[in-house]
């Protein structure tokens, strides 16, 4: 279980980026963080991943306290950052550096496989499209069979239908090993469709301020009017979030309260 | 939602590097560049022929040539050559190791930055022919002062540019690394040098530039043998071709080695996604 207690961070220059956030995460939850620009939704992933440090509070990982990047959580960004002078296959197998070859390129085969670039495996990063390149990204946080996987608004820059695409086979690969997934969007219907739990982040200083359950099964089906209503809870409840004058909610309840106005 | 409705598809192939020049085009591309050099040669060659001028001072290119031969057929112009060679290798190797490891070092430990830094800074500032009466009374009048000098020449261009290149890596390339808990010296190895390996390429070749330089200083200074001290005697016995002859086969030479280091290099930034590529160089 991902256990964040009462995690803020506050920058050198002042700014409170993020105020005592809690939230406990179950062993193959998806959770998709949403919230308007500056909420601290980045922050957030990022003391998670160990990355940047939290000025307070705790990031804990089935009782183990993160503080620095751990095997055992792996990330994906906006960006697809991968390595531009390694090929496809050799980027997905990076973080498998300590297997012996033989197993290294087996898994590495695999994922290529489950991504389905196969074909695309002797090909340097510049020659792959966005969604491709996203594609390698996912597969390379994936291969070292992550407990945790967090996505930092990994679809933004992708066109709509690359995006679904994208998000359907996501969830694909999450079915093979059930990794806890936290996702950070800005996409109201990428977190409809593809988390358990939204929980909504309000600015200035970024803090939790509701949490929605989505009891959707799956597939889930974008056009069901059961989708849309969902889709209209998350909208409403991220605009109150910006509206300065609704105070912020008690976020300790439970679930089937969520659509409480 | 606005973004319902399917969009097309973002192309899968980015566009190939353009269609390959013409078999003309690959030929006439190294010709456009002895063009220049032939022309004028050939120009002065005729202005000397036709008698505008004697060509005493500045002897034709024939005469240039010819004392390459003599020089040749009696064996001395591969003893020169070696002697030369030899010392920039050596220079050249001791600096570039010297200033990979050190600019590596400070390039990635700040400490160690803030530590070395501003005193390889205050050595680069002296010219770095003001070594040389100090390396001769140290190492002697012999080759360990020549190599010395010429690796001293390297190491800065190096070191510059190693350092400079790791400090320019982007931040998001070595959180990859970090996310997948690099030790210090798997950071530099699999992600920092291969970063910089584009940026490294230029200033080994900067570094082997000041090589050739360095290389005539110190035969200049004292030596039997070498290019340099073709130069020299040429001077000192009033034959120009000769100054000309080893001017000449030190322009060959650095070209040489410069698309030595460029030819072998090649392979390994195959992957670059640049401007300079995509024009085929």
């Amino acid at each position: 279980m991902l256990a964040l207690h009462r995690v803020s961070k506050t920058y050198p220059n002042g700014v409170e980026a993020l105020a005592r956030f809690s939230a406990e995460i179950h062993q193959g939850e998806i959770v998709a963080i949403i919230g308007g620009s500056g909420c601290g939704k980045s922050t957030l992933l990022r003391a998670i991943a160990g990355l940047d440090r939290a000025s307070s509070g705790t990031v804990t990982l089935d009782d183990e306290a993160i503080a620095s990047p751990h095997a055992k959580i792996g990330i994906i960004f906006q960006e697809p950052r991968l390595l531009p002078w390694l090929s496809v296959a050799d980027n997905i197998g990076f973080g498998l550096a300590d297997l012996p070859a033989a197993e290294r390129r087996e898994k590495v085969a695999r994922a290529l496989e489950r991504v389905r670039l196969t074909e695309k495996a002797q090909a340097w990063p510049r020659e792959l499209s966005g969604g491709q390149a996203q594609r390698v990204a996912i597969a390379r946080a994936l291969v070292p069979q992550p407990e945790v996987l967090l996505l930092d608004e990994p679809f933004s820059a992708l066109d709509a239908f690359t995006r679904r695409d994208l998000q359907d086979h996501l969830l694909d690969l999450w079915a093979d090993t059930r990794p806890t997934l936290m996702l950070v969007t800005h996409d109201v219907d990428e977190a409809v469709v593809l988390a358990d739990r939204v929980l909504v982040m309000r600015p200035r200083p970024g803090r939790l301020f509701d949490r929605i359950e989505i009891n959707l099964g799956r597939p889930r089906d974008r056009n069901s009017p059961l989708f849309e209503n969902f889709k209209r809870s998350v909208l409403t409840s991220l605009d109150r979030s910006l509206d300065r004058s609704v105070p912020d909610r008690d976020a300790t309840q439970g679930p089937g309260q969520a659509m409480w106005w | 939602m606005i973004s319902d409705a399917p969009v097309l598809q973002q192309s899968s192939e980015p566009a190939e590097t353009a269609a390959a020049p013409s078999r003309i085009v690959r030929y006439a591309r190294p010709v456009l560049g002895v063009l220049l050099p032939l022309t004028l040669a050939l120009g002065w060659e005729l202005v000397v022929w036709v008698g505008w001028s004697n060509g005493r001072l500045v002897p034709p290119p024939s005469r240039v040539f010819a004392n390459i031969t003599e020089l040749a057929r009696s064996g001395e112009l591969v003893r020169h050559i070696t002697a030369t060679l030899w010392r920039v290798a050596l220079g050249f190797a001791f600096g570039v190791v010297a200033g990979t490891l050190l600019g590596a070092i400070s390039g990635y430990w700040s400490l160690a930055r803030r530590l070395l830094d501003p005193t390889v800074q205050a050595l680069r500032a002296i010219p770095s022919l003001a070594w040389v009466p100090l390396f001769i009374l140290w190492l002697g009048i012999f080759e360990t002062s020549k190599i010395a000098l010429i690796a001293v020449g390297v190491f800065f261009p190096v070191y510059l540019g190693v350092m400079g290149a790791i400090l320019a890596v982007d931040r998001k390339i070595v959180e990859v690394g970090r996310t997948f808990r690099l030790s210090g010296p798997a950071m530099i190895r699999r992600i920092l040098l291969p970063a910089v390996l584009p940026a490294y390429v230029v200033s080994l070749r900067v570094g082997l530039g000041l090589g050739w330089m360095f290389v005539v200083a110190a035969e200049l200074i004292g030596a039997s043998e070498g290019l340099g001290y073709l130069l020299l005697d040429g001077q000192q016995l009033g034959k120009p071709a000769q100054i000309l002859a080893a001017i000449v086969i030190f322009a060959i030479l650095g070209k040489l080695t410069d698309w030595l280091i460029e030819v072998a290099a090649a392979p390994f930034l195959r992957w670059q996604d640049a401007f300079g590529r995509a024009k085929g160089a």
